[in-house]
């Protein structure tokens, strides 16, 4: 992989991509050499805004590696209530590490700090922006289950303000993906994601109601609607009730159809799909560290 | 000379920035970052009768030859523009304004929740695109009214 920082699934061509999930499969199966070439590697944490679920898998996938963190803590705890500024920030952990991984409220963070240092910078997350390791854990399970050629997606729910989703369809304009969008009017993809589908040429359909898709899906990739995305309670109820899914929604699903979710959920999908061969969300969130691994161990062989 | 070229060709010596989209006269002024604090006379004509455009809007900044870097810029609010360089009442150099690949530290993102808008040491930078600008930091499109975007 030809980059020294993952900040957008924008910057990844399939070539980077297929690099990524061949060396997770790699390491998935065996992760000894790996190991040998990690060991004592330093991976700096600095989640300017609560996310235990990222940052335990990039633990994870670091300590298998045979490396360890060193974590900035909470906000509340750090230079930053006292003012320090996130480029200050950055640059003093670099010091400390020899990559960093960084979650932060604000868009673009990612990108200026990245400006800022040396070492390989990944961002788990800015804002209502980007998410790449999250794609590229989805695109590795949507590759184990429905393979991602000829594939016919449905991406369901908070399409607007989900940055999950923003980088998964970005993604997936790499690969021969029909892609179905699925939400309520209000929560519909932004302009600048339209942007990018367009320009890529991607082969991309808009729906208010799932059943007009859900027969042809290969992959049904559902998303929380958030309560405050809404100015009243009743509407919330009326609207997020719309795009849920249970047994009986599947129902006109096709056998081969793989649900997937980036997890939590709350109550898009009824816990009685989680023991059918449909769920596969538990699956996709394991997927997180032999991915994570893969992309740590092709950044940090690229930066010595 | 005719009575058009001698309205565009009035100052002594600088640049006349011509076929402003009427009402961007001003704007134009403040993405340059020319508010006359450093003694330049400056001339600005507005409404003016044109053939190319119904109306348009004429700035004249005396003693100063900007580039063609400087002017690209504008081609985001006021994409007719031409531009004329003047030395001793004759007209040197005649440009079009062109569309640069980008523009930093002008506009400032409407996005309040962009890292360039936080308190942080940032220069804001925007992709022109064939119909807008986007930034380059939080991917914010804007199509409408990059006038009012202008950092002033
Ligand atoms: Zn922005």
């Amino acid at each position: 992989m030809r980059h020294d920082h993952l900040l957008t699934a924008r910057q990844l061509s399939r070539e980077d991509i297929e690099e990524v999930l061949d060396r997770a499969a790699e390491l998935d199966a065996d992760p000894s050499a790996a190991r040998e070439r990690n060991a004592g590697t330093l991976l700096g944490l600095c989640f300017f805004e609560p996310s235990t679920r990222t940052k335990m898998s990039f633990e994870a996938a670091i300590k298998r590696l045979g490396g360890d963190v060193v974590d900035m803590g909470s906000v509340d705890s750090s230079s930053v209530k006292k003012g320090e500024s996130l480029a200050d920030t950055v640059r003093v952990i670099e010091g400390y590490a020899d990559a960093l991984v960084l979650r932060h409220p604000l868009e673009g963070s990612a990108k200026m700090a990245s400006e800022y240092v040396d070492v390989p910078l990944l961002n788990a997350g800015d804002g209502a922006g980007h998410h790449p390791t999250q794609t590229l854990l989805d695109l590795y399970t949507i590759r184990e289950t429905a393979g991602l050629d000829d594939l016919t997606i449905g991406i369901m729910g908070d399409l607007k303000y989900g940055r999950t989703v923003h980088s998964l369809a970005t993604a997936l304009t790499n690969f021969d993906a029909h892609q179905h969008f699925v939400s309520p009017e209000s929560l519909k993809l932004p302009r600048s994601v339209r942007y990018d589908l367009h320009e890529a040429g991607a082969n991309v359909r808009e729906h208010t109601d799932l059943e007009e898709v859900l027969p042809s899906l290969d992959v049904l990739y559902v998303t929380r609607i958030q309560r405050e995305r809404f100015p009243d309670e009743n509407e919330y109820h009326k609207v997020a009730g719309q795009y849920q899914i249970d047994a009986e929604t599947l129902e006109a699903a096709s056998d081969d159809l793989t649900v997937m979710h980036p997890l939590p959920r709350v109550d898009e999908i009824a816990p009685e799909i989680d023991d059918t061969a449909y769920a596969n969300y538990f699956e996709q969130a394991h997927n997180g560290v032999p991915v994570r691994m893969a992309l740590l161990d092709l950044l940090m062989e690229d930066d010595q | 000379m005719t009575e058009k070229e001698l309205r565009v060709s009035k100052i002594r010596s600088g640049t006349v920035i011509d076929h402003v989209r009427a009402g961007q006269a001003l704007n134009v002024l403040s993405m340059l970052g020319i508010d006359g604090s450093s003694g330049e006379e400056i001339s600005v004509g507005m409404n003016v009768p044109s053939e190319a455009l119904a109306r348009k809007d004429v700035v004249k900044v005396e003693g100063r030859e900007l580039s063609q870097d400087e002017l690209d810029v504008l081609s985001v609010i006021a994409p007719d523009a031409t531009v004329n360089i003047v030395r001793d009442y004759d007209v040197v150099e005649k440009n079009r304004v062109e569309r640069p690949d980008r523009v930093t530290g002008v506009l400032a993102c409407p996005n309040r929740n962009c890292i360039t808008t936080a308190d942080e040491p940032v220069e804001s930078a925007f992709a022109v695109l064939r119909d807008g600008v986007r930034c380059e930091y939080c991917d914010t499109i804007v199509r409408e009214d990059i006038a009012a975007l202008i950092d002033g």
